[in-house]
C-alpha cells in the first residue's frame, strides 16, 4: 500500500487556539477518506494544511513521500473543491474549468477539449458558455468538481462539497462522487460534519474532536465499535452507558456503548419509565429512564408503542454492549 | 396603510432641498451666455455665444487647463498604485496596526485642507525644495489615495479569501493570481476610484495654493478671477465648462459601481 | 514556471506571509508617513517656537509663548467667531438636509432613488470654486436675489435685515449672512449622505411597529426615527464642522472683513511670515475636531460613515 498523505505530529495553532493538535494520520492511495467532526473540530484546517493554504506550526506533512513543508499550493499536485465552490465570477464555465490548464500554458484547443470532457464527466455538457451566476447550486458544484479534476491531481480535497445542496440532490451527488472516484482512481479526502454522509461514502473515516483525532476506522467498525463516548454519541447517536452501570452488568469499570436498535422491549430485564415518544416514520424513538441512566430505544413499526409514564422492561445481548476500555473513567 | 406615500410637507421640503443644491449651478449656465460684461446683472440683458470664442482664444485658460489635466493624471496614477496596495494589505489580514494605517490614509482628507497645505509648504521650505509641477502632484496624490482606497477595499474583501485560494490551488502563483483573478474582479472599482481621484485633483484649490508657487492650475486661475475679476464673462464660461467636465467622471463612477455594496463617491 | 523570477518571489511570499504585507504596505506607508505625517509634525513642532518681534526671524527654542498669543482678545475673537459659524452651518445643514435624506432613504424608489442619489452626489463633487462663484453671482447687488426682493416689493425687509449688527452689512455679499449661506450651500451634501446612510439601515418595520403601538407620526419621528438617525447627523456634522473650521476661501470671497481661523492661518504664514503663530492657529481646529470626534465616537457616529 502506498501512502498518499501522511501527517506526523502535525499541529496548527492560531495564537492560543489549537485548531489542530499533534495529529498523526495515514491516507492510502486510491482511498476515499472522510474527515468527520463538528464545526471547530479541526477537520477543515487539516484539509487546508494538505492543500497548502495553511502551514503547520509543528510536524510534517508528506504527500506520496515528499515533504510538503516548503511547497506552495500552486506546486502541489492536489486540487480542492471549495465549500462555497469559489468559481471565478468573471469567467464562464469553460474558462473556469480550464483555468488550471491555462495557467499551465496549454494551448487553447487542448484546453477546450479537456474542459468539454471534464464537463461531460460531471453531466454538464453544453453549459460551457454560461457564467457561474447563471447556474443553480448543484450545477456550480459540478463545475467546481470539473475544475478540480481537470489537472488530474494525485489527491482531491472536498470541503463539505454537498453542504449547500438539498437532500435529494445530495443523495444523488453522493452516488456520483463514489462512481467518479472509482473511475478516476484518485485519492479523495472529504470533509463533512454529516455522519450519514461520511459513513455511506468513505472507505475510512477519521472522527475529529477538539483539534485531535478521536478514532480512525472503517464506517462499519466505527459504527459498531466506537472507542470513545464522543464517537459513540457523534456517529449514529449510540447510548453511552456510564462506568458504574456497566460494572454492575459485566464487572469492568469502563463506559460502554449500546446502539438504540440493539435494545428490545421485553417482558423482563431492566425496568425503566418511558419519558418521551417520537414517531420517526420508519420507527418510533423512545426515551426510557432507568434509575440514573436515560436510554434511547428504537421501537420498530410492527411493535406496539408504550405510553409516556408507562414502566417497561428492556433487554439486549451483552455482545452488543461495547466496553470502551481505552477511556479513563 | 398610508406608509408608502410621503407626507406632502416632506415631499416639498425634500424637493426644495434638492432645488437649493442645483439652482445655483444652473445659474452659472445662464451667465455663460449673458451679454453683460461689467457686472453680474440679473436678468441678463441679452444672450450671446461670443464669450465662448473669446475664452477659446485665451492662452492663459488653456495653459491652466493643461496643467490641471497633467497634475490630475499623474496624481491619479500615483493614487491608484498607493491606494490599491494599501487596500490589498488591509483586506488581506488582520495585522497589528491596520487601524493606524487606515487612519493615516483618511487623515489628509479629514483634516482641513489648509493644514495639509501649510504643512507641505513649510516642509518644502525646510527641505529647500523649489515649487514645481511635482510639488503640486505630491500634495494631490496624498489626498487622492483615500478615494481609490475606499473604492478598492470593499471589492478586495470579496475577492480575497477562497477565490485567491482556488486560483493558487489550480497552479497559479501570486502574480498569476493577481493578473488572472484579482485584477479582473477589482478593475471596475479601480476605474471608478481613479475617476473620482481625477475629479478631486482637477478641482482642488486649497492645498494647491500652498504647493503651486507661481504656477496656475485651472482652480487657481478661477480663484484669481474671483478675488480680482478681470474679464467676468470668460470666468462664467470657464465655470460652466468646469461643472460639465467634473460631472462626467462622477456619472461614470456611479454607473461603474451601481448595484454593488459600496457606491462610489461617498468617501469625499 | 518554477524557475522564473516571479515564481521564486511568489514562493518566498508564500513561505513568509508577513513579507507580502510589508511589501504591499511599504510604498503607501512610506509616502503618507514620510511626506504627509512628516510635514504635519514638522508644522506642529514649529508651533512651539516663537518669532522674534524685532528681527522677524524664528527663534528655535521651545516655548509656549506662541500658544499664549492665541488667547489675546483679537485672536480669541477669531476662534469664537469660527466655531460659532461652524455650529450655525452644521445646524442649518441638518435642518435642510434631513428631509432630503429622509425622503431619499424612505420613499424614493427606482428612478427617483437614482435621481436623489445623483442629485446629492453631483453637487458634492462639482467644483468647489464654481459653487462659491455661483453665490457671488446670486448675492451681488445687481444679482438675482436682490432682483427677486425688488420684484416682490420686499426690498425694505431685506434692508432692515442688513442693518442688523453682526449678521448684516452693506449688502448680502459682504455680510456674515452671505458667508453663512455659502458655507451652508457648499457643505450641505456632506450632511445629507451620512444621514441617508443611517436612515437606510432603519428597517421599515421598526416605524410600523411604533405606529402599531399607538404612536402618532410625530411621536414616531421623535422617539424612533430621530434617535436612529442621530449617529448619521453627527457623522455629517463632522464634515460640516471640520470643513467650516478650516476654510479660508469662502469668507475671503463672500463676507465681511472679520476674519476666520483659516484666513488667520493663511495670513500669518504668508504676508506676516509668522509660521509659529500660523502653526499654533492650525492646531486649534485639530484640537476642536479631536474633541468633537472623541464625543462623536462615544455616540456611535462612526458606524454611519
Amino acid at each position: 500500500m502506498t501512502v498518499a498523505v501522511k501527517f506526523s505530529g502535525v499541529s496548527r495553532h492560531f495564537g492560543k487556539v489549537r485548531a489542530v493538535d499533534n495529529v498523526d494520520l495515514d491516507i492510502a492511495e486510491g482511498e476515499f477518506f472522510a474527515m468527520l467532526g463538528p464545526s471547530g473540530s479541526g477537520k477543515t484546517t487539516c484539509l487546508r494544511l494538505i492543500a497548502g493554504f495553511e502551514r503547520p506550526t509543528a510536524g510534517t506533512i508528506e504527500v506520496f513521500g515528499q515533504n510538503m513543508g516548503d511547497v506552495p499550493p500552486y506546486k502541489r499536485e492536489i486540487n480542492t473543491v471549495f465549500q462555497d465552490y469559489a468559481l471565478f465570477p468573471h469567467l464562464n464555465v469553460i474558462d473556469n474549468v480550464a483555468y488550471g490548464l491555462m495557467i499551465a500554458g496549454q494551448s487553447k484547443s487542448v484546453r477546450q477539449k479537456a474542459a468539454d470532457d471534464a464537463l461531460e464527466m460531471v453531466a454538464l455538457g453544453g453549459y460551457g458558455l454560461r457564467k457561474p451566476s447563471e447556474l443553480s447550486g448543484g450545477q456550480r458544484q459540478r463545475v467546481a468538481l470539473a475544475r478540480a479534476i481537470i489537472n488530474k491531481p494525485k489527491v482531491l480535497l472536498l470541503d463539505e462539497p454537498l453542504g449547500a445542496l438539498d437532500l435529494k440532490l445530495r443523495e444523488q451527488m453522493q452516488e456520483e462522487l463514489k462512481v467518479l472516484q472509482k473511475q478516476l482512481g484518485i485519492t479523495f479526502v472529504f470533509v463533512t460534519h454529516d455522519q450519514g454522509e461520511a459513513l455511506s461514502m468513505a472507505d475510512r473515516v477519521a472522527v475529529f474532536n477538539e483539534g485531535g483525532i478521536a478514532q480512525i476506522a472503517t464506517p462499519h467498525e466505527l459504527y459498531l465499535h466506537p472507542q470513545t463516548p464522543f464517537v459513540a454519541d457523534f456517529v449514529g447517536s449510540s447510548n453511552v452507558l456510564p462506568a458504574p452501570f456497566v460494572k454492575k452488568i459485566v464487572g469492568a469499570s469502563y463506559p460502554a456503548s449500546l446502539r438504540p436498535e440493539a435494545i428490545q422491549i421485553s417482558s423482563q430485564g431492566h425496568a425503566g419509565v418511558v419519558r418521551s415518544v417520537n414517531f420517526l416514520g420508519s420507527a418510533t424513538r423512545l426515551s426510557v429512564q432507568l434509575d440514573a441512566v436515560t436510554l434511547t430505544v428504537l421501537c420498530p413499526l410492527s411493535d406496539s408503542v408504550p405510553n409516556i409514564g408507562e414502566t417497561i422492561y428492556l433487554s439486549w445481548e451483552s455482545a452488543d454492549m461495547h466496553v470502551m476500555e481505552g477511556v479513563n473513567v | 396603510m398610508h406608509s408608502d406615500r410621503a407626507p406632502f410637507g416632506l415631499k416639498i421640503a425634500a424637493i426644495a432641498g434638492l432645488a437649493f443644491m442645483h439652482l445655483p449651478l444652473l445659474l452659472i449656465f445662464v451667465y455663460a451666455f449673458t451679454t453683460e460684461d461689467k457686472s453680474y446683472q440679473w436678468p441678463p440683458p441679452g444672450l450671446t455665444l461670443e464669450w465662448f470664442a473669446v475664452t477659446w482664444a485665451r492662452e492663459d485658460v488653456w495653459e491652466a487647463l493643461s496643467l490641471s489635466v497633467k497634475v490630475a493624471s499623474i496624481s491619479t496614477v500615483i493614487a491608484l498604485i498607493l491606494g490599491t496596495l494599501c487596500a490589498a494589505a488591509i483586506s488581506r489580514t488582520r495585522f497589528f496596526g491596520r487601524e493606524a494605517v487606515s487612519l493615516m490614509v483618511i487623515l489628509p482628507i479629514a483634516l482641513p485642507g489648509i493644514i495639509t497645505g501649510i504643512s507641505l509648504r513649510s516642509a518644502f521650505n525646510l527641505a529647500d525644495i523649489p515649487f514645481s509641477f511635482w510639488t503640486i502632484v505630491l500634495g494631490h496624490a496624498t489626498f487622492c489615495v483615500v478615494v481609490v482606497y475606499n473604492n478598492a477595499v470593499a471589492r478586495f474583501r470579496r475577492v480575497s479569501g477562497s477565490l485567491v485560494e482556488a486560483s493558487m490551488d489550480l497552479g497559479a502563483n501570486s502574480f498569476q493570481t493577481f493578473r488572472h483573478v484579482i485584477l479582473p474582479n477589482i478593475a471596475t472599482a479601480l476605474l471608478a476610484g481613479g475617476m473620482l481621484a481625477f475629479a478631486l485633483s482637477f478641482d482642488e484649490v486649497i492645498v494647491t495654493t500652498f504647493t503651486a508657487g507661481q504656477q496656475q492650475t485651472l482652480p487657481i486661475w478661477m480663484l484669481e478671477e474671483l478675488v480680482r475679476p478681470r474679464q467676468r464673462p470668460v470666468t462664467n464660461v470657464v465655470a460652466m465648462i468646469v461643472v460639465m467636465v467634473t460631472f462626467l467622471p462622477i456619472l461614470g463612477a456611479y454607473y461603474l459601481t451601481r448595484g454593488t455594496d459600496s457606491v462610489a463617491g461617498q468617501g469625499k | 514556471m518554477s524557475d522564473t523570477l516571479l515564481g521564486r518571489i511568489s514562493d518566498t511570499l508564500w513561505r513568509n506571509p508577513r513579507l507580502l504585507i510589508v511589501a504591499l504596505l511599504a510604498p503607501p506607508v512610506a509616502w503618507l508617513g514620510i511626506i504627509y505625517l512628516g510635514s504635519l509634525f514638522a508644522l506642529l513642532a514649529q508651533s512651539f517656537f516663537s518669532i522674534d518681534e524685532f528681527s522677524g526671524l524664528i527663534n528655535y527654542e521651545f516655548t509656549l509663548k506662541t500658544y499664549g498669543e492665541l488667547f489675546k482678545a483679537y485672536n480669541l475673537d477669531i476662534i469664537v467667531r469660527t466655531v460659532t459659524m461652524a455650529l450655525a452651518v452644521t445646524i442649518g445643514a441638518a435642518i435642510i438636509g434631513f428631509p432630503v435624506a429622509y425622503f431619499a432613504a424612505r420613499y424614493a424608489r427606482g428612478p427617483w432613488k437614482a435621481l436623489f442619489y445623483l442629485g446629492v452626489m453631483l453637487p458634492l463633487w462639482s467644483s468647489y470654486l464654481v459653487k462659491v462663484y455661483s453665490w457671488k453671482l446670486i448675492l451681488a447687488k445687481e444679482g438675482i436675489l436682490n432682483w427677486l426682493f425688488e420684484t416682490l416689493h420686499l426690498s425694505r425687509l431685506l434692508n432692515a435685515y442688513l442693518s442688523l449688527p453682526i449678521v448684516g452689512g452693506n449688502s448680502l455679499s459682504v455680510s456674515t449672512t452671505g458667508t453663512f449661506l455659502v458655507f451652508l450651500y457648499v457643505w450641505l451634501p456632506f450632511m445629507i449622505l451620512p444621514i441617508q446612510a443611517s436612515l437606510e439601515r432603519v428597517p421599515h418595520s421598526m416605524l410600523e411597529a411604533s405606529g402599531d403601538l399607538g404612536a402618532t407620526p410625530v411621536q414616531a419621528f421623535r422617539t424612533v426615527l430621530l434617535p436612529l438617525a442621530f449617529p448619521g447627523i453627527i457623522a455629517g456634522s463632522i464634515f460640516t464642522f471640520s470643513l467650516t473650521l478650516g476654510d479660508y476661501i469662502i469668507p475671503q470671497i463672500v463676507g465681511s472683513s472679520r476674519r476666520f481661523i483659516g484666513q488667520a492661518v493663511y495670513q500669518y504664514q504668508g504676508t506676516a511670515g509668522n509660521i509659529p503663530l500660523a502653526a499654533a492657529f492650525a492646531v486649534v481646529p485639530i484640537i476642536i475636531m479631536g474633541l468633537y470626534l472623541w464625543w462623536a465616537k462615544r455616540k456611535g457616529a462612526f458606524d454611519a460613515l
